[in-house]
């Protein structure tokens, strides 16, 4: 018996144990299984992709993929690879995100990238084909069935001879047999359903735009319907020759061929767009410092973004110092009042504030002129010096308070015995500041104030919402104006307007992370950033 | 100065006097502080009360606006919430919906980087390091047209992923994560004594459970100052939001606030007025509450 009943002090022992045996079991158990739900998701996510890649034959992005599953796999299957287990989840949207598209910026510098020239040749053809489409005088009328296919919409179409065929924008028309027969009429297939009268209605735009083709030939027309229950052919005036690759446009004769810019020319130069997307070698780049349109604007552009960079970290720094050494005085009351009044506008929202501004400065209604300059029209915003100002204006709105924040909390770490040193020695107050805190200030904000000059160097919002970079400058050949900064420009060159060049955006892009990367290497020299790692 | 030795002093100018001269080291002392500061708040807390004022102005316009509290009203308020021409209620959960996830997946993305980092010593480390501080100097927004182009193929094979999405937006923003939080938490990692680590590892605690139960609740107040700072990034960001998002219901705030107010800059003020305070509060709201935390984190290399 009692060989059979342990003692208490060694059932005490062994109950102990077991606990702690099971409490590590059950928790790294969770943990296992966490791990591997999360595994088997992203193995998931990565294998559909690469049966996707497979289908689109796109090889190379089916390679870096193949290659980071099995990496991240063995990165959390491994014992040997503690700090990537960490590290990883990180780096992968590091990698793709922000690493990655700095070199696609590089490549698409490289190409001509555009409206007119954002796909390939094949999609280009079709669509010059269906642009160019009309209708086919005298042609038959096909009885038509508009069907419900995924999202969009395919046409099952009886033609007078009274064969049935099906198709969508995506897939020729092709015979079908097994469609559901309403007299003469195919009326229905198995899986798709009919749209009814008030659906068509309900759809009418997209069906009347539909186009679908007789047979994968473009050159053969497409079938389209004006009202949901009849369908016509199109024939396009435009006539591809695959073998010749030129189109022909058959009411003219003119030819257009394939001279190597990118899209169809004429012997004298005139281009069909849409075009297609080629390589044009460093043809951005000359453009940009050699056309005289682009020139012009990109040096102004990139003077003012130095001027803007550089004076509102002078402004801001000059106005918060003035306020932290104002309030840093033991000896007033309500500092903390005044200290949370003052750093409101860091509060709010900047691209709100940049808004709100541009509302007081309007030059018809706006507060500041109304009321302020007595009905006056300045043109704070739609001139282009005055806009320039108003910029720096709102910007040392912006960002006061945060260096004032920052003298603050540096003027109140230099330890008080260096001062009453200083006073011992005679110094009065303001040769104390200028000797002896403001150094002391400087070592501890460079780095920020470096960081601030960056970050405006990039402030779009700020010009974006006050002036839209604004006024115009009508001699540039690019949508530029004259308050516009680097950033500002690319983003209008590339998504604002009708005629958007991502290529020479991107080449304009590049030259910003070149100069970002010299600003970068002059100040880790000053900071000494790097020195600091350990 | 010279007064009251050529005038005859009588009890009350001497008092005067005294009062004058003390009025005058007040002033000279800490009274000139409080002018500075009442310009410096007028200044500061004008716009503000302009554009609360414009909210409070129903069917104003930008001329309108101008009169300062002349009327109260919250119809723009509820216009706000009911004219479809702007879905501001959707603008409102879709900055939250991004800038939320994207604040929680920045703070523990850095924050498994950051224990990396400051615990682990590996091959590549110093130089992973330097990476880091290199990458983060060149701003996403920079790339714009890459990630515009890169999404637009992502799209074609994962449709979820890919533009006018806003899960494929929050990914963009992850690709911030390590950088300048990294740093900051960084150096935040290394101030929790490393003792407290192996006391937990000799108990039997493994690398995960430490990190976890252990080290993230010590850090805790960093974790606050990056997720907040990763928050209000998100919250400003119109570069990338405005050529990822393009469904008017799919928009961020910062995006459909400035389409909006721009199409119609001043028949639209009042009720852009309206939104933009309804916005700007929680954030304030935010920043005040947490002002003592930002203060120490802008300290350490952040800017706005």
């Amino acid at each position: 018996m009692s060989s059979r009943t342990p003692s208490p002090q060694t059932r005490a022992r062994r109950s102990r144990g077991a606990a702690r045996l099971a409490n590590m079991a059950g928790g790294s158990l969770g943990a296992i299984l966490v791990k591997i739900v999360l595994l088997g998701l992203v193995d998931a996510l990565g294998i559909f992709a690469l049966f996707m890649l497979a289908t689109q034959h796109n090889w190379i992005v089916f390679a870096i993929v193949a290659a980071a599953l099995i990496a991240i796999n063995y990165i959390y299957f491994s014992k040997r690879t503690l700090a990537m287990k960490y590290l990883t989840p990180g780096l992968i949207f590091l990698l793709v995100f922000q690493v990655f598209v700095i070199g696609y910026t590089g490549y698409i510098s490289f190409t001509n990238y555009g409206s007119g020239h954002n796909s390939t040749k094949e999609d280009a053809v079709t669509a010059l084909m269906q642009s160019a489409q009309e209708r086919v005088p005298d042609s038959a009328t096909y009885e038509l069935t508009v069907l419900r296919d995924g999202g969009d919409f395919g046409f099952l179409v009886t033609d007078p001879k009274g064969e049935v065929s099906y198709g969508t924008a995506e897939h020729p028309l092709e015979r079908v047999t097994n469609a559901t027969m309403t007299g003469d009429k195919a009326t229905g297939l198995p899986g798709k359903e009919a749209l009814n009268f008030a659906e068509i209605v309900d759809n009418q735009k997209a069906i009347v735009d539909l186009q679908v083709p007789v047979s994968s030939d473009p050159n053969k027309g497409a079938l389209r319907t004006p009202d949901g229950s009849s369908a016509f052919l199109y024939l396009s005036s435009l006539r591809y020759d695959a073998h010749a690759d030129t189109m022909t446009d058959t009411k003219t004769g003119t030819v257009y061929s394939d001279t190597g810019v990118g899209a169809f020319a004429d012997s004298a130069g005139k281009q069909l767009k849409p075009g297609w997307s080629i390589g044009v070698g460093i043809d951005n780049y000359v453009k940009a410092v050699t056309d005289e349109g682009i020139r012009g604007p990109l040096i102004g552009v990139t003077l003012w973004t130095f001027a803007f960079a550089l004076l509102s970290v002078l402004t801001t720094f000059a106005l918060g110092l003035f306020l932290a050494i104002v309030f840093n005085d033991m000896r007033m009351k309500g500092r903390a009042f005044y200290r949370v009044l003052i750093i409101l506008p860091y509060a709010f929202p900047s691209f709100l504030g940049a808004l709100v501004w541009a509302g007081l400065l309007n030059r018809d209604f706006g507060f500041i002129n109304l009321e302020l300059f007595g009905g006056a029209h300045i043109p704070w915003l739609t001139d282009a010096f005055l806009g320039k100002v108003s910029i720096l204006f709102v910007n040392l709105w912006l960002g006061f308070p945060y260096m004032f924040l920052v003298c603050m909390g540096a003027l109140q770490s230099i330890p008080d015995d260096v001062q009453e040193a200083a006073k011992m020695d005679g110094a009065n107050p303001f040769q104390i500041f200028k000797k002896i805190k403001l150094p002391l200030l400087l070592v501890s904000v460079a780095p920020l104030l470096i960081s601030s000059f960056a970050f405006n160097f990039n402030n779009f919002n700020l010009v974006y919402m006050l002036t839209g970079g604004g006024p115009r400058d009508a001699s540039a050949s690019i949508n530029v104006g004259g308050t516009d900064i680097l950033i500002s420009m690319v983003y209008k060159v590339a998504f604002v307007g009708a005629d958007r060049d991502y290529g020479l955006a991107s080449a304009f892009s590049i030259l910003i992370f070149i100069v970002v990367a010299i600003i970068a290497i002059v100040s880790f020299r000053q900071t000494k950033a790097l020195e600091e790692l350990n | 100065m010279s007064a009251p030795t050529l005038t005859p002093s009588t009890p009350s100018t001497r008092a005067r006097d005294r009062r004058g001269f003390k009025a005058r080291r007040w002033f000279l002392a800490t009274g000139w502080r409080h002018l500075v500061g009442w310009i410096m708040i007028v200044f500061s807390v004008f716009p503000l009360l302009y554009v609360l004022s414009a909210s409070l102005n129903p069917g104003g316009t930008l001329l309108s606006s101008n009169g300062l509290f002349s009327t109260i009203g919250f119809d723009s308020y509820t216009k706000l919430f009911n004219s479809p021409q702007q879905p501001y209620a959707a603008w409102f959960g879709n900055t939250l919906f991004i800038g939320l996830i994207t604040a929680a997946g920045t703070v523990f993305l850095g924050a498994l980087a950051a224990y990396c980092f400051s615990r682990m010593r590996f091959a590549g480390r110093r130089v992973g390091l330097l990476t880091l501080l290199v990458v983060q100097i060149f701003p996403q927004l920079l790339a714009v047209v890459a990630i515009f182009l890169l999404l637009t193929g992502i799209g074609d094979i994962f449709p979820a992923l890919g533009l006018d999405n806003q899960v494929a937006l929050i990914m963009v923003y992850l690709g911030g994560a390590l950088g300048v939080n990294t740093y900051l938490m960084y150096g935040f990692f290394n101030t929790v004594p490393a003792a407290i680590d192996e006391a937990a590892k000799l108990d039997g605690a493994s690398h995960a459970r430490i990190f976890f139960t252990i080290i993230l609740r010590l850090v805790a107040p960093i974790l606050a100052v990056v997720g907040l700072l990763a928050f209000i990034a998100t919250t400003n960001d119109f570069v990338i939001a405005s050529v990822v998002l393009v469904t008017p219901e799919k928009q961020t705030l910062a995006v459909g606030l400035y389409q909006f107010v721009s199409q119609e800059f001043s028949s639209n003020w009042s009720v852009f007025a309206a939104g933009a305070v309804l916005a700007a509060l929680p954030v304030m709201a935010l920043f005040l509450f947490l002002q003592k935390y930002i203060v120490g984190g802008l300290t350490a290399g952040a800017v706005k």
